[in-house]
């Protein structure tokens, strides 16, 4: 394999390098370390995981592996609108997963995705302690309650005409 | 020692204090399956991550089944490891295992040696209650690299090769990913191990009890050029390949079986069966020319001399130094490993002497190696496009081959090497094990450089199996020190210190298998026991001893070589043919001033 030369951003690099200093690039300190950099980033991209194993002298597959297995780090860029759907026990009996699915039918991608035009990306949750309102769905920080499945067209519609203008 | 006592399947048993169940019921001869629980005796490899539970068992007064392999005996303790309950567990949790399994057993290039498959027929499963028509199962590409195939499908988390890659070997290639059926041990961002820090050393391979990591298959290969009557085929052979063979046959560790080797390859039908002994006498010759001329010019005061001397005759060393320190790539001896200098050889030198064309030559070698397949296809390696060595395939794979042939082989007659490219001493028979490379470059550098005979052949304080060894030998009033390291995690102890300039070695040899080739990616399954490995390094030491000449100058087939074709060591034709350079192959982040 030739050499691979990985290009980042500047000011990404900066922001990832002061991340890892501040939990002084100790390799126990990884999943802080990921935390905030997707906090920063809005996801984890491959170079800023190279990058982090790099800082905390740890293999990069050690990374990704962490990166993998926790639900919680996405590698995918949030779209602009991200839709949480919880699927903690309250909403889970009232139906949650029949509203995933539309909001997988209706958005055209899966879990951990984002649509090509970078517009929504989907995402479960575990209770968002809005449990009266069960099922409940989160769009770009909003809650909606009481959700239906014949609900959901009209909510991503809302997005959408809201992006045109 | 604090003993303990305790009794299982109602016999009583002593057992030093920390010995966990499984081994306390060994003691008493009751065998406890075991799957991911692996353990190389001597060799500082243990891999205990409790994970598959295939080894409960159940101990009085607890609720739950107890993992043999993790758990240490208490004083009084009551194990039972087969009662209802314990065989019914173990069932169910087989049965679950292998409902996220291809179970294509016929195909599987693991079939007959896999642990899996061992477990299924010891447990004599039938069918399976957890295979339903929409059961889940992970669903990965089968990714061929130049050494190695990974099936993840197949993994079954035992995460061996995790352990392998990381404490053994330190190359960090492999992680546990993902959760659910989808875990598997795999890449960072499971992309091509050709794009990771891999060194292809094979010991993944080597320890991954199913078919989830296997070598890339030659064989068809193989009998394609045989069969090709436009071909002239040449075959070579590695030193440690002689030593374990004959285990595929059933013949006890430690047979050394080189007649029946050359007999076999003969009955194969290879045109020319050489043996890579030749080239491990030349690569002494080359390397040790080249350790004398860097000590020469340090004992006459120039500081830039770049010292210690590594040996590169191992290419998962190389690619290990090439990705983890490129800032010594210069330290590194600069002649090709054996099985190059072979194919470079064969396809000059003697193709002429035969008055054949490169292109109608295929040069084969029988390696105990996974890393060798890689080297190959390197391009450094190749005329025009054509490889000086075509492929390799291992021990492994030649046993296959011979089986296939309906060759028996326990009742060959021996045979001897051709000539000339298989004349060759003791000093190479010793490449095949750990300290072998630099003992045969002393025996030689000494004799060069003093000008006298050495006193002595057997440099018993360069052997050994412990990970790093040093000794400083005597060059007639020059003390030389020499280390030896292998294990890559050994290799990376003995690089730290260079860096940091706590280093006074002369010369290093680094081996990238932890015992060296004998116990390479491609040598017959060692199942973890560690005497299969300590009988092939005697075997290895005994071949040396047996040998009529055992110093790699006083090879009369390579003294011609010389004087009819390369001139002298270091010379102008041997830097063209058997010397190489090194690569900076680091994967970096670098700031992108453009964006
Ligand atoms: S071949 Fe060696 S370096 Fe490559 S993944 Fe396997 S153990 Fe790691
Ligand atoms: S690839 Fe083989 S050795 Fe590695 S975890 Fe899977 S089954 Fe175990
Ligand atoms: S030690 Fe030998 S078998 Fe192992 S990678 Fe190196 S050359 Fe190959
Ligand atoms: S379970 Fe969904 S809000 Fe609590
Ligand atoms: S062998 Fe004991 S848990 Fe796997």
């Amino acid at each position: 394999m030739d050499k691979i030369i990985i290009k980042m951003k500047k000011e990404v690099s900066d922001k990832i390098i002061e991340i890892c200093d501040r939990f002084n690039n100790a390799p126990g300190e990884l999943i802080n370390v990921l935390h905030q950099t997707q906090d920063f980033l809005g996801y984890l991209p491959a170079e800023a995981q190279e990058l982090i194993a790099e800082r905390l002298h740890i293999p990069t597959a050690k990374v990704y592996g962490v990166v993998s297995f926790y639900s919680f780090f996405t590698m995918q860029p949030k779209g602009k609108y991200p839709v949480s759907v919880c699927m903690g026990t309250a909403c889970y009996v009232r139906g949650a997963e029949k509203i995933l699915d539309a909001f997988e039918k209706e958005l055209g991608i899966m879990p951990g995705e984002t649509d090509k035009a970078g517009l929504f990306s989907l995402t479960s949750l575990r209770c968002v302690g809005a449990c009266g309102l069960a099922p409940v769905a989160l769009v770009d920080g909003k809650v909606f309650g009481r959700l239906a499945p014949a609900n959901v067209k009209s909510i991503v519609n809302e997005y959408r005409e809201m992006d045109k203008q | 020692m604090d003993t303990i006592k305790l009794t299982i399947d109602n016999r009583e048993v002593e057992v030093p204090k920390g010995t966990t169940i499984l081994n306390a019921a060994k003691q008493l001869g009751i065998s406890i399956p075991t799957l991911c629980h692996f353990e190389f005796k001597g060799m500082d490899v243990h891999n205990k991550p409790g994970g598959c539970r295939i080894c409960v068992v159940e101990v009085a007064g607890r609720r739950n089944l107890a993992p043999a392999c993790v758990t240490e005996c208490m004083p009084d303790m009551v194990v039972r490891t087969n009662s209802m309950r314990v065989i019914n567990a173990r069932r169910t949790v087989l049965e679950l295992m292998l409902s996220d399994h291809p179970n294509d057993c016929l195909q599987c290039s693991k079939s007959g040696k896999c642990e899996l498959q061992a477990l299924a027929i010891r447990f004599g499963i039938r069918s399976n209650p957890f295979v339903g028509p929409d059961h889940a199962q992970s669903s990965y590409q089968i990714e061929v690299s130049p050494s190695i195939i990974r099936d993840m499908n197949k993994c079954v988390m035992c995460r061996r090769c995790e352990m392998m890659c990381n404490e053994m070997q330190t190359v960090g290639a492999l992680s546990a990913i993902e959760r659910g059926f989808p875990a598997v041990v795999s890449t960072a961002f499971n992309q091509h191990l050709d794009h990771s820090p891999c060194t292809f050393c094979g010991q993944c391979v080597a320890v991954c009890p199913v078919g989830a990591l296997t070598e890339v298959d030659n064989t068809a290969k193989v009998i394609r050029a045989i069969v090709d009557p436009s071909k002239k085929t040449v075959v070579q052979v590695a030193p440690a390949v002689r030593v374990a063979l004959g285990e595929e046959f059933g013949m006890k560790p430690g047979s050394i079986v080189t007649g029946k080797l050359t007999a076999a390859l003969k009955a194969l039908g290879f045109d020319y069966v050489f043996d890579t002994d030749w080239s491990a006498d030349l690569t002494i010759m080359e390397e040790g020319t080249e350790l004398l001329g860097r000590l020469k010019r340090f004992l006459g005061g120039d500081k830039d001399v770049k010292l210690p001397i590594l040996t590169s005759c191992c290419p998962a060393w190389v690619n290990f130094f090439e990705h983890q320190f490129p800032e010594l790539k210069e330290l590194p001896s600069t002649a090709k490993s054996p099985q190059q200098m072979f194919g470079a050889m064969a396809k000059s030198y003697f193709a002429e002497k035969i008055n054949c064309k490169r292109e109608d030559m295929v040069c084969i070698s029988v390696m105990p190696c996974l890393a060798k397949k890689y080297e190959c296809g390197r391009d450094e390696f190749k005329v025009n496009g054509n490889p000086d060595v075509d492929f390799s395939i291992t021990t492994r794979e030649l046993a296959a081959l011979i089986k296939q042939a309906n060759i028996d082989f326990t009742k060959l007659p021996e045979e001897e090497f051709d000539s000339p490219l298989g004349e060759s001493t003791g000093a190479a028979v010793i490449f095949g094990t750990t300290g072998g490379v630099i003992e045969a470059a002393v025996r030689t550098a000494y004799e060069v450089y003093t000008g006298k005979q050495c006193p002595k052949i057997d440099f018993e304080e360069l052997r050994g199996l412990e990970g790093i060894r040093s000794a400083t030998i005597d060059f007639d009033g020059l003390p030389i020190n020499i280390g030896i390291a292998h294990g890559l995690k050994n290799a990376r102890k003995l690089l730290e210190d260079i860096k940091a300039g706590k280093c006074n070695f002369h010369a290093i040899e680094i081996m990238a298998c932890p015992g060296g080739c004998i116990d390479g990616g491609g040598q017959p399954l060692h199942h973890g026991n560690g005497d299969i490995i300590k009988a092939r390094w005697e075997a290895i030491y005994q071949a040396d001893k047996e040998m009529p000449i055992r110093k790699s100058h006083e090879n009369p087939s390579i003294q011609t070589l010389y004087k009819e074709y390369l001139g002298e060591p270091c010379g102008h034709k041997s830097h063209e043919l058997l010397h190489t350079h090194y690569f900076d192959r680091q994967t970096t982040v670098e700031v992108d001033l453009n964006k």
